[in-house]
């Protein structure tokens, strides 16, 4: 597997050369697989938001390299619109973004830049509705009559519906409800399982990054702290803890369980794997009582 | 690119600029306005311009803050400019012809002085709002317009108006910068085309801004409402502005300078 996206120690400094200037992200190397699902945490003013405005060249680095799909996308600065398609961005609270009288052509938004054929942009806009739920009738009303989980997700569906290579989202579920969390955040996981599509997902909540990604990406003081799969990332808890990151709750009681004396792993963090780990430890234990 | 705009900015300091009564401040930049415009000759004008200085030295704002907030509107300035060149005509042979153009001394001399003044006008104006909050400043647009209360004016109203707009505008840019963000993000070409494919590529970016310009106007007229305000009606205020004799002080020597600027008049025609 290639890398999709890649940084080569990548630093932004805002401002840069003036005296308040502030320094975002410092000497930052990574890269993702092209079929991952990459969650990004971090604190507040880690950097995060940054970072993923890189990807897309919202902004441009102070020093270092971006490369989408193998290549330095500020090599030619005209051609930047050809790598805002590739890499799919939806910012947090994305609804603020919709403008047209009707939910249809604001999808349809971002394939109409593109330059397609007014018979691939219907395609794309039904398919990228149907993605995130928006119910075919709902097409034709104005966006504005909605309600906020509904015009959050004809936001997605319109970076959705340019069906880019990477999809990066900025806290895609932040202010919902539980179950539109839940919702939209499964939809995501669903598309990227169907179409294959690289996901970047920045958030804040634990559980949403157990549940969801593959891999974690953890942001502190500008730099990339930890970068692995999610077991890996969630069996060094004491030190998420240290860079005031929370663990999953599941991985909280299985820590305090490992404290209170009991022989058992502590890299859980779904339900249906804390599950598993609590019978095979009762396995054990019974097989010891056994001897 | 818009965060460089830094008009009604204020930078927190306590100089004696930042500290001296809104009241006296808010005087002595309506006067420094009237004097530039009556300072018709160059002298006049450098001596506003090192009182400008002094008093940036005074209230340790970085010069660079000035060129910042100037940008936006040099095409402004420019333009004064040039029709000043071109439209003012001398007594004296013209400096330069072409066809029906010509230019003459005067007007080179006016065209510069007028863009001089331009800048030392957003320049002063600029100070006011570096060094004082917007709150500290409207309670003194009020105070200062109080006795037009007694005409049925609604002083508070306005007062309280121009808080919340003065308030608003770096919110509101960065609103902007986060919604020509998201629409760059889908493709929209913000930086780049025609003319008329850029103020079609407005269209994007002014909808969403003036939703949620509304929906933000709601949500305070909400907020305020939740806390009780009914207008300035029977309002006491917790902070009541007092002039101490540091203030009277300096409102003296700005005065001094004042007539200073304004004696160079006299003395240029005396020289002329």
């Amino acid at each position: 597997m290639s890398a999709i996206i890649e940084t080569q120690h990548l630093t932004h400094i805002y401002g840069h050369g003036l005296p308040d200037a502030t320094t975002a992200l410092e000497d930052v190397s990574f890269a993702v697989e092209e079929g991952d699902f990459v969650g990004i945490i971090g604190s507040t003013g880690s950097g995060k938001s940054t970072l993923i405005s890189h990807f897309n060249g919202l902004l441009k680095p102070t020093s270092g390299r971006v490369l989408v799909g193998g290549e330095d996308i500020w090599a030619d600065p005209k051609q930047i619109r050809r790598f805002r398609f590739m890499v799919g961005m939806v910012m947090q609270y994305p609804e603020y973004q919709l403008f047209e009288e009707s939910v249809y052509k604001d999808i349809a938004f971002g394939p109409k830049n593109m330059g397609l054929d007014a018979a691939e942009i219907d395609r794309r806009v039904r398919a990228a509705a149907e993605f995130c739920g928006i119910p075919a009738d709902h097409l034709e009303r104005s966006p504005f009559e909605l309600s906020g989980g509904q015009k959050r997700r004809v936001a997605i569906a319109g970076v959705m519906a340019m069906e880019p290579r990477i999809l990066v989202l900025d806290e895609p579920a932040a202010g919902l409800d539980p179950e539109g969390r839940d919702t939209i955040l499964s939809q995501i996981k669903d598309y990227h399982r169907r179409t294959g599509v690289t996901v970047l997902l920045v958030s804040h909540s634990m559980e949403d990054i157990a549940r969801y990604a593959d891999k974690v990406l953890v942001m502190d003081q500008r730099r990339i702290a930890m970068y692995d799969r999610v077991d890996k990332v969630f069996a060094r808890a004491p030190e998420l803890l240290e860079l005031g990151l929370s663990v999953p709750q599941v991985t909280k009681i299985f820590l305090k369980l490992k404290e209170m004396g009991l022989d058992i792993d502590t890299d859980v963090y779904t339900m249906p794997y804390a599950v598993r780990t609590v019978l095979a430890a009762l396995e054990k234990k019974k097989g010891v009582a056994g001897c | 690119m818009l965060k460089d705009i830094t008009i009604g900015q204020h930078f927190p300091g306590d100089s004696v600029v930042h500290t001296l009564d809104p009241r006296i401040k808010l005087l002595v930049t309506m006067l420094y306005i009237v004097v530039l415009f009556m300072a018709s000759n160059p002298l006049g004008i450098a001596l506003s311009l090192a009182m400008l200085a002094a008093l940036y030295a005074a209230a340790k704002i970085p010069p660079r803050l000035i060129t910042r907030s100037l940008k936006p509107i040099l095409p402004v300035i420019a333009f004064t400019a040039v029709l000043n060149l071109f439209f003012i005509t001398g007594a004296g042979e013209p400096l330069f012809e072409l066809f029906f153009l010509k230019i003459y001394r005067e007007g080179v001399e006016y065209a510069a002085l007028m863009a001089v003044r331009v800048i030392a006008l957003i320049a002063g104006t600029s100070l006011l709002t570096y060094t004082t909050s917007p709150l500290v400043l409207t309670d003194a647009i009020e105070r200062v317009l109080s006795p037009l209360g007694r005409l049925h004016l609604p002083v508070h109203e306005l007062a309280m108006m121009m808080t919340i707009a003065l308030r608003f505008i770096p919110t509101l840019i960065e609103e902007t910068d986060k919604i020509m963000n998201a629409q760059k993000a889908r493709g929209a070409l913000l930086d780049s085309g025609t003319l008329t494919e850029r103020v079609q590529a407005l269209v994007p970016v002014l909808i969403p801004l003036f939703i949620s310009a509304f929906r933000r106007a709601d949500e305070l007229a909400m907020a305020m409402e939740c806390r009780c305000y009914r207008g300035g009606e029977g309002r006491t205020r917790l902070k009541v502005l007092k002039c101490g004799t540091r203030d009277w002080l300096c409102l003296a020597v700005c005065l001094a300078a004042f007539a200073l600027i304004l004696s160079t008049r006299a003395l240029w025609q005396v020289a002329a």
